[in-house]
């Protein structure tokens, strides 16, 4: 395939035009991925998240600044909320990120989250895979700012920072479950702030309360089956804690040199292996779900699904049974039982 | 589910400083259901042809205030040449005297809105330039 090709062979224009593809999920888009899967698998995926206003943008500039000092090639996927009302999304990560730009081996893309909740994008795990592919050794995804329940990255990333900032909220915010479990690295940003020793405080506090224990992968916390879930042991990983001063490029080499430790250590333990495994589960979960739909949908008569949403409506059927109707229909043969009923 | 969205760049070349229209605009584009990219003020134009190129949009919107704007087109438009993007329409937005826009046109801008325009305007304008784009 051509653009996969030319995406291959370095040129970017073909990477862009790849990303847009995958992005609208199009025939070329699921080609391409296709073909690029085996080539996947080398980078090292890099997720941060925190809430918005902590400096998640900045961080990622410095970072990326630092990976390019030491010669990685480094792409990043930066996502932002589309609006729930009118589709549209305004998307303003690269507006901290102009130190990088010049630079031909830093990819930045930003991304719209098109009303997927999680804090990233359907699709962004298949922009990461063409980053990977196309050669770039780190991928830096920033998910869209969150609070505590859009915790989709840790299933992409392989090392997840959660980035808090002193002042936003009190003492407490950093007890709240969710958002603190998924983390590999805590980075306390703004650390020049009045306060960031306490956040600093309470952060540890939280993490002392907490035992070393295993993580069972789960699908969108849902359960599955027990041959579908993937256990990862994280005992001997003790997170840290870093602070630092995004805007300033303070705290930037330690922050990097926690990233890297916990690289040798994901390979150290097994971790690296079992990650993948959940990754790529989690990821066929998503499309299988998505495409079973789309086929179902496609495999409905013209208004059927409208007649029962209106039965549903007006109180006739209840949601459940409207939607065991519609399987009923598609699969069951229900459809031509009505028929054959109807002309006795 | 295939979703295909217009996906703008708003940029603001330069040393202006005026950043609010820009903004304005940003927001009525989302507020029509485009995707923005806005990349902050004090743009080179190899920064707003390099952005435009990653982000692979169907339109550019400059934001111009400051009267440069007969020196930093040219140069815009000859980055996005160079880098293949032959297809993507470029727009103007500021304070322009209207003696400079049929040169500007000449050059291969599509549209310049002066203080007064409409987002409406905007909005239409670049609905339809970006439904003649080639997929």
């Amino acid at each position: 395939m051509m653009l996969v090709d030319s995406v291959l062979s370095g040129d970017r224009l073909a990477l862009a035009r790849l990303l847009t593809h995958v992005e609208n999920n199009t025939a070329d888009g699921r080609t391409a991925l296709r073909l690029l899967f085996p080539r996947t698998g080398k980078a090292h995926l890099i997720g941060i998240t925190g809430a918005p206003g902590t400096g998640k943008s900045s961080l990622v500039n410095r970072l990326a600044m630092h990976y390019r000092g030491r010669k990685r090639r480094v792409a990043i996927a930066a996502v932002d909320p589309s609006s729930p009302f009118t589709g549209g999304a305004v998307l303003g990560d690269r507006v901290r990120m102009k130190d990088l730009s010049g630079d031909s081996d830093v990819f930045i893309r930003s991304m719209a989250s098109r009303g997927a909740l999680g804090g990233l994008a359907r699709t962004t795990a298949g922009i990461v895979q063409v980053f990977d592919a196309a050669g770039y050794e780190i991928v830096l995804i920033e998910t869209v700012g969150a609070g505590q329940g859009e915790v989709e990255i840790v299933r992409l990333a392989h090392t997840t920072l959660v980035v808090e900032a002193p002042g936003l909220g009190d003492d407490i915010q950093a007890i709240k479950a969710g958002i603190l479990e998924i983390a590999d690295i805590l980075v306390v940003n703004k650390a020049d702030r009045p306060g960031a020793e306490n956040t600093e405080k309470a952060l540890r506090s939280v993490l002392d309360l907490a035992q070393p224990k295993n993580h069972t992968y789960m699908h969108h916390g849902q359960s599955m089956s027990e041959d579908q879930r993937v256990e990862a042991r994280v005992d001997g990983w003790n997170i840290p804690i870093q602070r630092t001063v995004a805007t300033e490029g303070r705290g930037i080499i330690e922050l990097a040199e926690e990233i890297e430790r916990h690289f040798d250590f994901l390979h150290a333990s097994g971790n690296w292996t079992r990650r993948e495994e959940a990754r790529l589960a989690s990821e066929l979960a998503a499309i299988l779900q998505e495409r079973l739909l789309e086929k179902f949908h496609a495999g409905l008569p013209e208004g059927r699904y409208n007649e029962f949403m209106r039965q549903v409506a007006d109180k006739r059927l209840s949601p459940g049974e409207a939607a065991e109707a519609l399987m009923d229909d598609a699969w069951r043969g229900g459809a031509a039982r009505r028929e054959s009923r109807r002309a006795k | 589910m295939s979703e295909r969205k217009i996906r703008v760049l708003v940029a603001k070349p330069g040393l202006d400083g005026h950043d609010r229209g820009a903004k304005v605009v940003a927001r009525a584009l989302r507020d029509a259901g485009m995707e923005v990219i806005y990349t902050g003020l004090r743009q080179t134009p190899e920064m707003i042809a390099q952005a435009a190129l990653q982000e692979d949009v169907d339109v550019v919107g400059l934001s111009i205030l400051s009267g440069a704007h007969m020196a930093l087109t040219p140069r815009i438009l000859e980055l996005l040449k160079a880098n293949g993007q032959t297809d993507v329409h470029v727009f103007i937005g500021g304070i322009v005297p209207d003696d400079d826009i049929p040169r500007l046109k000449e050059m291969g801008i599509r549209g310049v809105y002066g203080p007064g325009a409409s987002t409406e305007d905007i909005v239409r304008d670049i609905r339809i330039a970006a439904g003649k784009r080639k997929s």
